[in-house]
């Protein structure tokens, strides 16, 4: 029978598994723990360490800096990325390679450097505001995610059907939001996942562009960890990996994300 | 006075040259079909015509209004893509409807015309079915409604029927024909299916590497090629310089017969069976020549001694190959 799994197959595989779930079962377990420093496993459990995280306002306010971030900068990548992806999907200029390869460079290059290239840049020599640079610099991320996911959209699509509502009347324009995009929304919607995501766990260029008094959560989340040694930090993590879950889970079930990634 | 003039046309893709100064006219509620094999222009000329590409060279004008620069969307004319193009995400009654939204039409006569032309290709049923959930023949044909029922000044089809299975082809074309008919609309017909231009068009417009090679109704293509080109694509397998001329036969106008019976002596290379008849490719003096005997009357194998009849009389007259 093809369904049998063979006994060292298995085994990989649960090693695996355990390799990948660890970490975070043992972050889960440590959320729900009662008592004062972080250990594992927990002497005592409860919910005490997940309520005194609403108490602490840092971490309040560098969440909604991190919703606000991670939104904004998904919105203007798509308004990027989606343009970028129809045209290197429609049509063939100069430059096309080089512009492939330039998209690729923030995903190649490591982070603490486009940080350290975007501090230079928009904070040494443009002097914008915190929340101005995270935004731009988060936008400059998330661009080649936006034009990849949907461009490998825009691939499954014929090319004839821009033609065809050209020829009943449309214009270009008209084409693109009425034919082109309605059939492309299931790739947008998971580049626009993709993207929030990427955005709300970004560090390296994070640490570079947050500022006095304004921070995104993972960042705080470090800063914290250095002063304190409690469980607030994995009572936050297990909280954060359920929001990130529950955002994949409902797009996955209203759009079906999960074949364009 | 011609509904479609194509004047000096040419067409480029980067560099290279497509289409090099053709000029065509199509009159009003004519079929007129563009021949010849892929590469040739045909497609290319087409898609100029649409204004889907810009033309290097020449002009195009429609019911005597230069239209050579006129946006595609501002055209209306209709477009009927090989692959049929349907948008996946709309029902056969959406698609249809897609260019009389965009025109604004009031509700109760958008709703009557495309009740209508969904009708008259045979799909009254389907309203509510997306393209996925249709076959090709059923897709195809809501390509066609969704092209006629804007009522185009000129209906384009490029390859339309070369997806569909043979039967289905055959009847596609007659609904074809009798709608081009009913509607009287000015149709440009892509295709490089000899026998689906002869049955179809008014005239045919042989095409070959970007230029007209013979523009004349069906018969006169058929029974008259003017080149050795359009003899070739027009099922003429023996073309011979016989006498200082060069001829033209189909197999078919070839009778093969016994050793001494026809002027033409030779030896057989090669048979194949096709039924009721026996075609024979027969080495001869003039060069191999492809010839036909009825199944009873055709004993020869490979290697037989045969003779052929040549008739100058029914052959095509074509010009010296050097002239081309």
């Amino acid at each position: 029978m093809s369904g049998r799994i063979s006994w060292p197959a298995l085994a990989m595989l649960v090693a695996a598994l355990v390799f990948l779930i660890g970490p975070f079962v043992v972050i889960f377990v440590a959320g729900f723990s009662a008592d004062e420093t972080l250990a594992f496993p927990p002497q005592n459990y409860g919910l005490r360490w997940v309520l005194y995280l609403f108490t602490v306002e840092a971490f309040q306010r560098s969440f909604v800096t991190s919703l606000v971030v991670g939104a904004g900068s998904t919105a203007a990548a798509l308004a990027l990325g989606v343009p970028v992806a129809y045209a290197m999907s429609r049509f063939d200029f100069r430059g096309k390679e080089a512009v492939k390869t330039l998209l690729t460079l923030p995903l190649i290059v490591p982070g603490i450097i486009v940080g350290l290239a975007l501090l230079q840049l928009m904070v040494l020599a443009y002097a914008l505001p915190v929340t101005a640079s995270l935004l731009v610099g988060h936008t400059t991320l998330l661009v080649p995610y936006a034009v990849r996911v949907v461009g490998s959209s825009l691939a499954n699509l014929r090319t004839d059907i821009d033609d065809a509502a050209v020829t009943l009347g449309a214009t270009r324009l008209q084409a693109f939001f009425k034919v082109v995009l309605p059939n492309i929304r299931g790739g947008v919607a998971a580049a626009a996942v993709l993207a929030f995501i990427t955005s709300f766990n970004q560090v390296p260029v994070s640490l570079f562009l947050t500022g006095p008094g304004v921070s995104t959560l993972p960042i705080e989340m470090m800063a914290y960890m250095e002063t304190s040694y409690d469980p607030s930090i994995a009572a936050l993590s297990t909280l954060l990996v359920l929001f990130t879950i529950g955002v994949v889970a409902v797009t996955e079930r209203v759009l079906g994300i999960s074949k364009y990634v | 006075m011609s509904h479609l003039v194509l004047e000096d046309l040419s067409i480029a893709y980067g560099k290279a040259a497509a289409v090099h100064g053709i000029h065509l006219a199509v009159g009003q509620g004519e079929l007129v079909s563009l021949l010849g094999p892929s590469g040739c222009g045909k497609t290319t000329t087409m898609r100029a015509v649409a204004g889907l590409l810009p033309p290097t060279g020449g002009r195009i004008l429609l019911a005597g209004e230069d239209i050579t620069r006129l946006p595609a969307h501002r055209r209306e004319m209709g477009l009927v893509f090989q692959s049929y193009a349907l948008f996946p995400h709309l029902t056969a009654y959406e698609n249809v409807a897609f260019g009389l939204r965009l025109r604004k039409v009031a509700a109760a006569e958008l709703q009557a015309r495309v009740t209508a032309a969904l009708a008259s290709v045979g799909l009254a049923g389907f309203e509510q079915r997306l393209p996925a959930r249709l076959s090709g023949g059923q897709q195809q044909r809501v390509a066609l409604a969704r092209a006629i029922v804007l009522k185009p000044r000129l209906l384009l089809l490029d390859e339309p029927l070369s997806n569909l299975d043979a039967r289905l082809r055959l009847e596609m074309r007659a609904e074809l024909r009798r709608i081009q008919r009913e509607l009287g609309i000015t149709m440009l017909y892509v295709t490089h299916d000899q026998e689906e231009a002869l049955a179809l068009s008014d005239r045919i417009v042989i095409m070959r590497e970007g230029r007209i090679e013979q523009d004349a109704p069906p018969a006169d293509v058929f029974h008259r090629p003017a080149t050795d080109f359009v003899a070739a694509f027009m099922g003429y397998d023996n073309r011979l310089d016989v006498d200082g001329r060069r001829l033209a036969w189909r197999a078919a106008q070839v009778p093969v017969r016994a050793p001494g019976a026809a002027p033409t002596a030779g030896t057989v290379k090669a048979r194949s069976y096709l039924g009721e008849r026996v075609e024979f490719l027969v080495a001869t003096a003039l060069g191999d020549v492809k010839g036909v005997a009825g199944e009873a009357e055709a004993p020869w194998r490979e290697g037989d001694a045969v003779s052929l009849a040549l008739d100058p009389a029914c052959a095509a007259v074509l010009p010296a190959v050097s002239s081309r």
